[in-house]
């Protein structure tokens, strides 16, 4: 509340205050902040402008774009294709479930008490993701896994053959087998099911609070002038969220586009995806081009930069109306 | 709309539910045909688990003392002396959402090799050092961010000009005064480091370090039931961390009320 006040009051005084000591050598004002940007220049900007540069040199040292071009044969165009399809469709679902949640808990009605709990599992679940989050999901949709079994034993639902052997009480309605899609945990749909459970929760974090900026006013406002709940929605409220909901999306797939632990645990290299594909370069040079693998990192950034950068500024945009 | 709102509540808080009924359910069904702690049993005796595990919660320590010692410090030295520069300090902070780790610890591998100017990765010391560097880097978003909001409920310049005029220095003022008064902030961000690092894997798989993350990506290779057994306890310690969190952040609500 008083928090976005509070540093534009502090700041000229902090400015002005206690500056005796220092005041005496030029540039004694920057020493405070040395060892911050020596740490951040040896251990994240320049290991990243290694890479960077890298994807542009040849392995003789001279200048090129021929790596970034390489990125175009048929396994690595598949690797980047399958992760943006999990980090799509994992960010689309997140989006629409943690805002459906949200939403119940803030707008629609479900007692208030829900909310608390709610954000503090949010804020664990969030958390909750990498190795043990794989084996989570195996124990309940693997193979041998709790609901994989129970589909199996009690309903005749075999997933893994995407097949239903219909039991007597029902086979007056359907035929004898029902043949559906198959699923198991090591393929695209199962990694997009795991990375919802941290996707969610993420979701749930993020949106609330724009939810709760919703003004009960401008619902009033709509209703005096005779709109129905549903036009209310239509023409105010998701107008004012579109930005918001628009940017926790790109977020969230920027958030399953990175992530290497969990699909590793779940699949181990069976599964073609671009942070894999750079974890085995990067134990083996699979590629057989270290440079390569620079352009394989380099993507990854590109990737990754552009959702943050959309999301930074939907942000600053529902900031207009959510403040 | 409120049946609509109850259903789309607990359709997914079964999502929830299921997979952490399913990792405990399992992780209790090792011996057949009854539930018991076999698993656990297991897990807890190996060896190499209790190596990794305080190799792993060492590194955590020393993330959260060398984030402190980064953060507190820049963060102090940035509202009190050079605010223009908030800006450029909160951008590289948040660096480290935007670039995966991945690529982090691939650019560590190739700048820190035996070949180069500070062969880090030559020595088993000196890797153990990159990962703890690594993940500061990880946690930085994390506890500037935590940081920088403590720093902003406390006013920073009259506390160190009073503290100045009573004699103290640098080290003083930071250790005695303005770390007392963001220390809640502090333990919040060192709660979620721990959480962050103590399960870690990409990183301490690539530079090749013996911590508790690759060995859970092991076990699951091997084993069927410890691996839940494992989840299970890795899904306390975040819970454990985040109700920590939530505690201290309590607290200091009670101390500022009672001011």
């Amino acid at each position: 509340m008083s928090e976005a006040a509070a540093p534009a009051a502090a700041a000229p005084r902090a400015a002005s205050g206690g500056g005796g000591a220092s005041r005496g050598l030029p540039g004694g004002r920057w020493l405070g902040v040395l060892p911050f940007f020596l740490f951040v220049t040896l251990f994240l900007i320049l290991p990243t402008l290694y890479i960077v540069v890298g994807a542009f040199r040849t392995t003789g040292g001279g200048w090129t774009l021929q790596n970034v071009l390489d990125l175009n044969t048929r396994s690595i165009r598949n690797a980047y294709w399958v992760s943006v399809q999990v980090s799509f469709w994992s960010a689309l679902l997140g989006c629409l479930i943690g805002f459906a949640m949200s939403a119940a808990v803030v707008l629609w009605g479900l007692p208030r008490w829900l909310k608390q709990p709610l954000l503090t599992f949010s804020g664990v679940a969030s958390n909750f993701a990498g190795v043990p989050l794989a084996f989570a999901f195996i124990a309940t949709v693997g193979p041998a896994g709790l609901i994989t079994l129970w589909l199996r034993s009690d309903l005749g639902v075999i997933l893994q053959a995407g097949l239903w052997n219909v039991p007597e009480g029902l086979q007056w309605l359907l035929p004898g087998q029902v043949r559906f899609p198959r699923f198991t945990i090591l393929s695209t749909w199962g990694l997009i099911l795991t990375y919802l459970f941290f996707q969610i929760p993420l979701m749930v974090l993020i949106i609330t609070p724009a939810i709760e900026g919703l003004r009960r006013e401008w619902r009033e406002a709509a209703e005096v002038l005779g709109a129905s709940a549903w036009q209310y929605w239509r023409m105010v409220a998701l107008p004012i969220l579109t930005p918001s909901l628009l940017g926790c999306m790109a977020l969230l797939f920027a958030n399953a586009f990175g992530a290497v632990a969990t699909a590793i645990a779940l699949t181990g290299p069976a599964l073609n995806i671009a942070p894999i594909l750079l974890y085995a370069q990067i134990r083996g040079d699979v590629l057989g081009n270290p440079n390569l693998g620079y352009a394989l990192a380099l993507g990854m950034i590109v990737i990754t930069a552009a959702a943050n950068a959309l999301y930074v500024w939907l942000r600053a945009r529902s900031e207009r109306w959510l403040k | 709309m409120r049946a609509f709102a109850w259903g789309a509540f607990v359709l997914g808080a079964l999502y929830f539910v299921l997979p952490l009924w399913g990792m405990t359910e399992f992780s209790l069904s090792m011996r057949r045909g009854e539930y018991s702690f076999d698993a656990y049993r297991s897990v807890l005796a190996m060896p190499d688990f209790q190596a990794t595990f305080a190799f792993s919660a060492f590194m955590a320590l020393v993330t959260i003392v060398v984030g402190v010692l980064i953060v507190v410090p820049t963060a102090f030295w940035v509202r009190l002396k050079v605010p223009e520069l908030r800006p450029v300090i909160e951008f590289i902070t948040l660096l480290p959402l935007v670039i995966p780790a991945i690529v982090i610890v691939f650019g560590y591998i190739r700048l820190y090799n035996t070949g180069s100017w500070l062969p880090l990765t030559g020595t088993a010391m000196g890797t153990n050092l990159l990962l703890a560097m690594g993940y500061t880097v990880l946690a930085l978003p994390y506890m500037y961010r935590a940081v920088d909001t403590g720093l902003r409920t406390i006013d920073v310049g009259t506390l160190t000009e009073a503290a100045q005029s009573l004699g103290a220095g640098w080290a003083t003022i930071l250790g005695r005064v303005i770390l007392p008064n963001v220390l809640s902030a502090v333990l919040s961000g060192a709660f979620l480091t721990f959480a962050i690092v103590i399960g870690e894997f990409t990183m301490a798989a690539l530079l090749d370090r013996p911590a508790f993350g690759p060995f859970m990506q092991r076990l699951g290779q091997d084993r069927a039931y410890e691996p839940s057994a494992l989840a299970v306890i890795a899904f306390a310690i975040t819970w454990g961390c985040m109700g920590l969190i939530g505690l201290v952040s309590r607290t200091q609500k009670h101390t500022r009320a009672a001011r």
